[in-house]
């Protein structure tokens, strides 16, 4: 690897990474499209929307800095969220109406 | 003071609101649209909150251990559904111990029927079947509401609803067919909360005070009295099916209108209970009053360690 090519890998990762967010109409939440490098916050919504936005994709974009983001680990799903199946009882389709009984 | 950009930003406003189109928090709103959202939210949080207290008053004494599990899981629902609509007010600019306050200092409202006691058992049917089942009507129409934070908190909580008109209804339907005693106290508590059910859905078109505003702007998307009707429609067939006898005498099928007819509401009651004057409504706030005092110590405890974090990662830092 040649001196110059190490010099332009390390100005890449200089760069921040920004997740990228796009409402794509008024009323829906704001969903993760992607992510892109940026030199400042402002830098990034522009090449947000350079990049994500020109096929009209959306009339909101949010971006936030990936490290900024605190995640769930991947593996300890299992452990950290508990969806208790063991409750059936949560859900509407646990209770049997009457047949004579719609609208509920 | 109204500023020609004021001028042009209420245009485009309005044209939104025209179009269908959802008002997002950082748009230029009316400062009365703004207003109006506060209150119509902030008193739909507090009564998913203070709504708990009625039932809560059962927990203990569910009759089975099963019952007792399908009660928590309802009324903890029903504290999840109160965060995500103050935090949905929260993005009107307002902060949460402002809301709070206005609460506890009478101000702000809650739903009328939550300051009514729960006598029985069977008000835990009544009031699953009945008062979530009003509750659900007025949040599907809501789920079109013209601010978007709105509209989507009502989504996710008409979700998380649909089982808890059904555990109501099953509780109804055992009573209903059980020992006289276990009989008479079903049709009681359907009695007793019938009529604070319908006030769930505000007073009729002609004396509401806030819905020509709200429907003006789409907050609200039909009217009080369209939803009681609808409400009063698809709940005769289930009293019907339980074998109960009509709450309301005047309660029928009127083939010209194609709806139910029904009896007048004591719209007296309504408003002597809606400014404080209801059987609980000193309880409830009371209740409200000592939670928030007693929880206070977890507050001071987040405070202190979000202190500590920061002045660790300052050390860090340096
Ligand atoms: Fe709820
Ligand atoms: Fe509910």
């Amino acid at each position: 690897m040649t001196s110059e090519n190490n010099q332009q890998s390390i100005n890449q990762e200089q760069l921040a990474v920004y997740e990228v967010f796009i409402r794509s109409n008024r009323g829906l939440d704001h969903k993760h499209v992607g992510s892109l490098h940026a030199e400042s916050p402002e830098h990034a919504l522009m090449y947000a929307r350079d990049c994500y936005l020109r096929r009209s994709e959306g009339v909101s974009v949010w971006v936030v800095k990936s490290t900024d983001i605190t995640a769930s680990q991947e593996d300890d799903i299992p452990n950290f969220i508990d969806p208790m199946d063991d409750k059936p009882y949560r859900h509407a389709t646990h209770y049997v109406l009457p047949e004579n009984v719609t609208n509920m | 003071m109204q500023t020609v950009n004021d001028a042009e930003e209420q245009l485009k406003f309005d044209q939104r609101i025209i179009d269908e189109q959802k008002i997002e928090p950082t748009d230029w709103m009316p400062d009365d649209y703004r207003k109006n959202l506060i209150r119509q939210m902030s008193q739909h949080a507090h009564s998913e909150v203070i709504g708990m207290q009625p039932e809560g008053n059962w927990i203990t004494r569910a009759p089975t251990l099963r019952r007792k599990a399908v009660l928590l899981s309802k009324v903890q629902d029903e504290g999840g559904h109160g965060l995500y609509l103050y935090s949905a007010t929260e993005s009107l600019g307002i902060t949460r111990s402002k809301l709070i306050e206005l609460l506890q200092t009478g101000v702000a409202k809650y739903a009328s029927i939550f300051n009514y006691p729960t006598l029985t058992w069977a008000d835990m049917g009544a009031i699953g079947w009945l008062v979530d089942g009003a509750a659900i009507v007025n949040q599907i129409s809501l789920q079109r509401t013209s601010y978007g934070p709105y509209a989507r908190a009502m989504i996710r909580i008409c979700k998380e609803e649909s089982f808890h008109q059904r555990q109501g209804y099953e509780i109804m339907t055992v009573l209903a067919k059980g020992s006289v005693e276990q009989k008479e106290m079903a049709q009681d508590a359907m009695n007793r909360n019938w009529w604070p059910s319908l006030m769930m859905f505000g007073p009729h078109d002609s004396d509401s005070a806030h819905s020509g505003k709200s429907m003006k702007w789409k907050i609200k998307r039909q009217s009080n009295d369209y939803l009681r009707q609808k409400f009063i429609d698809q709940t005769v067939p289930q009293i019907e099916a339980l074998g109960l006898e009509m709450p309301d005498p005047e309660l029928k099928w009127n083939e010209d209108r194609g709806h139910y007819d029904s009896g007048e509401i004591n719209w007296e009651e309504f408003y002597q209970v809606i400014n404080g004057s209801g059987p609980c409504n000193y309880q409830r706030l009371k209740h409200h009053k000592k939670a928030h005092k007693d929880g206070e110590w977890v507050r001071t405890a987040v405070r202190a360690y979000q202190e500590k974090q920061t002045a660790k990662n300052q050390t860090n830092v340096a």
